[in-house]
This record gives C-alpha cells, sequence and structure tokens, in this order.
C-alpha cells in the first residue's frame, strides 16, 4: 500500500462516506446578524429570479397534488413534506417582495415578513426532505418545476449560512481541495495506477491530447474504484483516444446541492477547463446523477456560452457504442432490476439508455412499478445522503425501494449513479437486506468481447 | 338607480375595468421578468411543440399518479366542466356575451344546464370541505384560497337562485347574481383565478425545458 492510501484509505466498507459531526450542530454558518441572514437568504433566492421561476411562483393552486408524488410524504403521510410547501416562505417572500402586487402586499401587511427562525425550520424542507428528484414536477397540473424552485430556494439559504452541517461541509471540501471527499489528483493517480494493474489496462491521464475526457464522481474514486479500472477498460477496447486530467477528473458538484452558485461554477469550469485544454470533443461523464445535471444541463449556463463540446453520461455513450455495434459484450444470465438515477433519467431525458445496454448484455430485466420516469428515488440525491440528521426520514423513504425491489423478485440491483449505488448499500446494511446494487458499467467491462 | 341598473351599468363597467387592468398587470409583470435563455445543448428539437404538447398533456396526470389524485381530479374537472357548460351554454349568459363581442351560439338545454350548474355548486361545497379537512391542503390554504373559492361559487350559487326565484323578486336576484360575478372579475387579477390563464405558461414552460432534454413531460 502507497502512503496515499494509508492518508486515504479506500472506504469500501463504510455506510456511505460523509464528514461525521464537523462541529457542534447548530446548523447555522457565519457569524451575521437575523436581519443581515434575512437579506441575504431573500436577495439569492431572487437573484436567480426570471420569468420561468416568476411563472412557477404565481401558476400554484394549492392542489396538494405534488404531495402524492413525494416519497417522503407519501410514506410518512406529515403534510409538512409537501413539494410545494418547501418554498412557502420564499413564496411568502416573493409575493411581499417581487410579484405585481408586491406594492400591495406590503402597504397593506398582507404577506409576513420572514424571519431567521422560520428560514431555519425550513431548513429541514429544502435539505433533509428534498433530494430534487423532480417526481413532483411531473405530476403539478400546473407544470411548476418544483425541483428547479428548491435549487433556487438553496441558493438564499447558503447565502444566508442555514445550510446542514454536513453538506456544508463536503461542500466546502469540494471547494478546497477539489473533491468533497478528499479524492485529491494525487489519491485518483494512485487509484488509477492500481486499477490499471486490476483491469490490466492502460488508464490514460493527463494526455496532451484526446478526443474524449473522461470524469469520475469522488464516491467512486474513494469507494467504488473499479469504476475507473472498467472505464478505462471499455475506452481501450474501443480503440478511443480519451484521457483524464488532473486539473478536472472529480464530476460532482457539491456546491451546486449546497446552493452556491460560485462554488457550483468552479466546479464545472474544471471539467470545461479540462476539456478544453486536451481538446475534447466530447465529456463522459461517470456513473453519478447529479455530476450529469450540473454539466450536461447547467454546464454552459455557468460557462456563459454554448459548451465547446459534447456531453454524455456514460450510459448514453455506452448505448452508443453499443448500438452501433462498435463494442461488443457477452450475454449475462442473470435476473436483475434497474434503479433510475432521477437526475440523468426524470430530469436528464437518458432514461432508454441503460436499457439498451442491458438489452445488449442479454439480462432477464424485471422493471420496478413504476418504473423509468416515473421510478421512485433512492433518498440519498441532493446531498441528503450527507446529513446524518436525516438518516432516519431517508431510511423511510427507503423502504418504499425495498417494496419495489422485492415485488421484481430479482436479487440484483443495477444502476448507473454511485450515489444512489452508497444509498442503497448504506441501507442495506441498515435493514439487513440481502439485495445487491451494481454498476452497470463495471457489467459492462466485465464482459466485453475483445 | 335601481340595484339591477347599477349592476349592468356603472359596476359592470368598473368591474371590467379593473379585471382588465389587473390583468394586462400581471401579465406584463411576468412578461418583463428577464428571461433566461437556455444554452444547453438540446437533445432534441422540436422545443415549441413540446411545450404546446404539454399544455394538453397535463389535463391529464400521467398513469403511475392517477390513482393516489382521483379524488382531486374529479372535484376538478366537475368544477371546470361544469362552470365552462353554464358560462358558455345557457341562454342569458350567451346573450351577454354577444352583447359586447358580437359572438353568439346555440346554447345548450335548460335542464343540461341546470343540472351542471348544481353539480358544480356541490363539487364547490365538497373542494371547501376538502380543502378544510384534507391534512395537506388545510396547510397550503390560504386567504386567497378561501376568497377565490368564494368569487366562484357565490355566482354559482345566486344564478340558482334567480333560476329558481328563490328568496327574492326576480330582478334583486339578477342583480345580486350580476353583482357576484362582478367581484368575481375584480378578483380575478389578484389572485389565484389567474391560475386559467397562467396555466399556460407554467406548463408550456415547463414542456420546452424537457423537451430539450429529450425528458419526459
Amino acid at each position: 500500500m502507497s502512503n496515499i492510501n494509508e492518508k486515504y484509505p479506500l472506504e469500501e466498507h463504510e455506510q456511505r462516506l460523509t464528514i461525521k459531526d464537523p462541529h457542534p450542530r447548530h446548523d447555522m454558518q457565519g457569524d451575521v446578524g437575523e436581519n443581515e441572514r434575512l437579506r441575504r437568504a431573500m436577495s439569492n433566492f431572487a437573484r436567480n429570479m426570471n420569468r420561468t421561476t416568476a411563472t412557477y411562483l404565481e401558476a400554484c393552486v394549492h392542489c396538494g397534488q405534488c404531495a402524492e408524488a413525494c416519497h417522503y410524504y407519501v410514506q410518512t403521510e406529515d403534510p409538512k413534506y409537501t413539494p410545494i410547501w418547501k418554498l412557502e416562505v420564499f413564496k411568502q417572500a416573493y409575493k411581499r417582495e417581487a410579484s405585481p402586487f408586491a406594492f400591495f402586499y406590503r402597504l397593506f401587511g398582507l404577506k409576513r415578513d420572514i424571519s431567521v427562525e422560520q428560514l431555519g425550520e425550513w431548513q429541514e424542507l429544502i435539505y433533509d426532505s428534498c433530494t430534487m428528484c423532480g417526481r413532483c414536477s411531473l405530476i403539478c397540473p400546473m407544470g411548476i418545476d418544483i425541483a428547479t424552485l428548491v435549487g433556487q430556494a438553496r441558493h438564499g439559504m447558503f447565502k444566508a449560512g442555514l445550510i446542514p452541517d454536513e453538506l456544508h461541509a463536503v461542500a466546502q471540501r469540494a471547494k478546497d481541495e477539489g473533491s468533497p471527499l478528499g479524492a485529491t489528483a494525487e489519491v485518483f493517480e494512485d487509484r488509477a495506477e492500481w486499477m490499471g494493474d486490476e483491469y490490466d489496462t492502460e488508464v490514460k491521464i493527463d494526455e496532451e491530447k484526446a478526443d474524449i475526457l473522461v470524469a469520475m464522481s469522488s464516491i467512486e474514486i474513494m469507494k467504488y474504484p473499479n469504476a475507473i479500472g472498467a472505464t478505462a477498460k471499455v475506452l481501450n477496447a474501443l480503440g478511443e483516444s480519451w484521457t483524464f486530467r488532473t486539473e478536472g477528473f472529480e464530476a460532482t458538484n457539491f456546491g451546486m446541492m449546497a446552493g452556491n452558485v460560485e462554488w457550483q461554477k468552479q466546479a464545472t469550469m474544471k471539467l470545461i477547463n479540462a476539456a478544453i485544454n486536451c481538446g475534447a470533443k466530447l465529456v463522459v461523464l461517470p456513473e453519478c446523477g447529479h455530476a450529469y445535471g450540473a454539466l450536461r444541463w447547467q454546464g454552459a449556463a455557468m460557462y456563459g456560452k454554448p459548451l465547446p463540446f459534447k456531453v454524455q453520461h456514460i450510459s448514453e455513450f455506452l448505448a452508443d457504442v453499443i448500438g452501433s455495434g462498435r463494442l461488443k459484450v457477452r450475454k449475462v444470465d442473470q435476473t436483475v432490476t434497474f434503479h433510475d438515477p432521477c437526475q440523468v433519467a426524470r430530469r436528464g431525458g437518458a432514461t432508454e439508455a441503460p436499457r439498451v445496454v442491458m438489452d445488449a448484455l442479454g439480462v432477464e430485466l424485471k422493471e420496478m412499478a413504476p418504473t423509468g420516469d416515473f421510478n421512485w428515488c433512492c433518498g440519498g440525491g441532493g446531498g441528503v445522503v450527507t446529513i446524518q440528521r436525516a438518516d432516519k426520514l431517508r431510511y423511510k423513504v427507503f423502504e418504499l425501494k425495498m417494496e419495489q425491489v422485492e415485488a421484481t423478485g430479482a436479487n440484483t440491483v443495477l444502476s448507473t449513479c454511485s450515489n444512489c449505488r452508497q444509498s442503497y448499500n448504506d441501507a442495506k446494511e441498515h435493514f439487513h437486506w440481502d439485495k445487491n446494487m451494481e454498476s452497470l458499467l463495471e457489467l459492462v467491462a466485465d464482459n466485453l468481447v475483445e | 338607480m335601481e340595484l339591477l341598473d347599477f349592476a349592468r351599468g356603472p359596476g359592470l363597467r368598473l368591474a371590467v375595468l379593473i379585471f382588465v387592468g389587473g390583468l394586462i398587470w400581471r401579465l406584463l409583470h411576468l412578461y418583463l421578468t428577464l428571461k433566461k435563455t437556455d444554452l444547453s445543448d438540446a437533445r432534441q428539437s422540436g422545443e415549441i411543440g413540446g411545450g404546446l404538447r404539454t399544455i394538453f398533456s397535463r389535463f391529464l396526470h400521467h398513469q403511475p399518479f392517477r390513482e393516489r389524485t382521483r379524488n382531486g381530479t374529479i372535484l376538478a374537472y366537475t368544477i371546470h366542466i361544469g362552470l365552462a357548460i353554464v358560462v358558455f351554454g345557457s341562454a342569458p349568459h350567451i346573450l351577454f356575451i354577444g352583447s359586447f363581442s358580437g359572438l353568439g351560439w346555440a346554447p345548450m338545454p335548460t335542464i343540461v344546464i341546470h343540472i351542471a350548474a348544481a353539480l358544480t355548486l356541490a363539487a364547490l361545497l365538497t373542494a371547501l370541505g376538502r380543502r378544510m379537512r384534507h391534512p395537506v391542503l388545510r396547510m397550503l390554504s390560504n386567504f386567497d384560497d378561501y376568497f377565490s373559492w368564494l368569487v366562484t361559487t357565490l355566482p354559482v350559487l345566486t344564478g340558482l337562485l334567480a333560476v329558481a326565484h328563490v328568496g327574492a323578486r326576480y330582478e334583486t336576484l339578477l342583480a345580486i347574481h350580476i353583482l357576484s360575478f362582478e367581484v368575481f372579475l375584480i378578483w380575478f387579477p389578484f389572485g389565484k383565478l389567474m391560475h386559467s390563464i397562467i396555466v399556460f405558461g407554467s406548463r408550456y414552460t415547463t414542456g420546452v425545458t424537457f423537451t430539450r432534454r429529450g425528458a419526459r413531460v
């Protein structure tokens, strides 16, 4: 074992990766007065106000149907978990400060001013009990994309210093060290070398020029490093010109999940610059849901102009090369079910790609009910898996997943998101559950026809 | 001036003025809010078509959501369809609409209008009870929800009373009916009744965003 591995041990047996009890809990960051906190919360919520979000805030009819799509409400029947209620304080602030009749609301005191105490209460609703999975956005009769509004509310909460400590700590670490989990470039290179040996393949790092830039998630580097070897093996089998780049190898974006736009941009720009530096025409993102959303759909906004390269999730890439016949795989005699990562499928539109891959592998796919775009979230997205006080609730909502999986009769759950994978594995240990979640990428790499 | 004269004359003009002015202001405010351009590389074209499709597709829940939303959906449809039949199907209303628009069409049979109005009223009362009892709805509800319910229900109720000649002489009942509609018009731009217009914008916007992504709308 190298020094790196002693200093940053592989954490395969950790339930899930997080920073434990970073300091005594108060869930309030910074030393500023209440008024300043409020001002920051509201101005940063309003800063990203645009025609779309204003329309959404004007459109709600309080029908409450979004509750019926939310795993937190369905599992607890606690009305406070109604998705649109999670935005109530921000809706009130919008009406009072920025709506068409704000003047009247203020003049007649029709909407009360928000207090820091209220925002503190809403912290649990905006962070602990929302994975921004977007199921509520799909049910809303008014077409309100509630998940987007929650993301915007997080901008305000972050600037007000009102986010859960663990999430703040991992986001801060990602900003300071380039990885939320200590997966520095040094660690990554060490893991890559190891995985190159394991998979008997070359893991290309810092190639000067390459057509494809590949990135990993910190969870993969620290917990599921086989992803590095599997990715390299697939790309080498294809004979692609590809590389990892140490200036931009990590695709997660905890700045985005925590609600800090500057940190989000910083993380995104690392990948963009790495791709530009090596002249990549394509960036292939790892098995990570939010990383996909961060670069594929929000990357250009961070860059300020269209990205000069294409972006694909690894499952889309695999579906393309398998579908075109460039990559051959052996048939796998296995019965599986598939967990759709929300940000890749429902929010990202790449729902069919993994099914193309599984079809080529010949696995017997027992779909969950509901599945695809309507699949239930694992409960760990949106940074929730890092928040320890949310564990009890997270396990409660995971029972939905367990029921879904059990009903399929499959013993193996495949997925294309390492964050979902660690949420599953953590819950598996908690419930002493006998189902396994495995990576679709690794299954492909293990069954290449070379 | 008789109450009916006021309702048909200055009352109506004032209500329409506030309705139109409020409507324009609220929509203009939304339109003037900064539009954010999506710079991401669209997975597929046809975003305008996707936006328009979403306006219609969201009239019905996706299949996996239907069971859990059945009661609310049935109530909402009963109210909306009932109101549409009563407003656009009854002969006096068509004459009223024709008096300022020049339009006209064949009225629906009176019995259909009466049944629709009664069902609408029953559905509105059920909706109110549900809003007050259902934990989620009770928590979400505010003044706007209850007042919008009131100004929607009153014209239906007073219309039925006027037709049935119950409670006062016909002219008085008619005046009250018209005045209740005017209250509805005045409140319309300020509260959630505007959803009948904003719904097109919010559905379209989401439809465009997720069609670009190739995701389900």
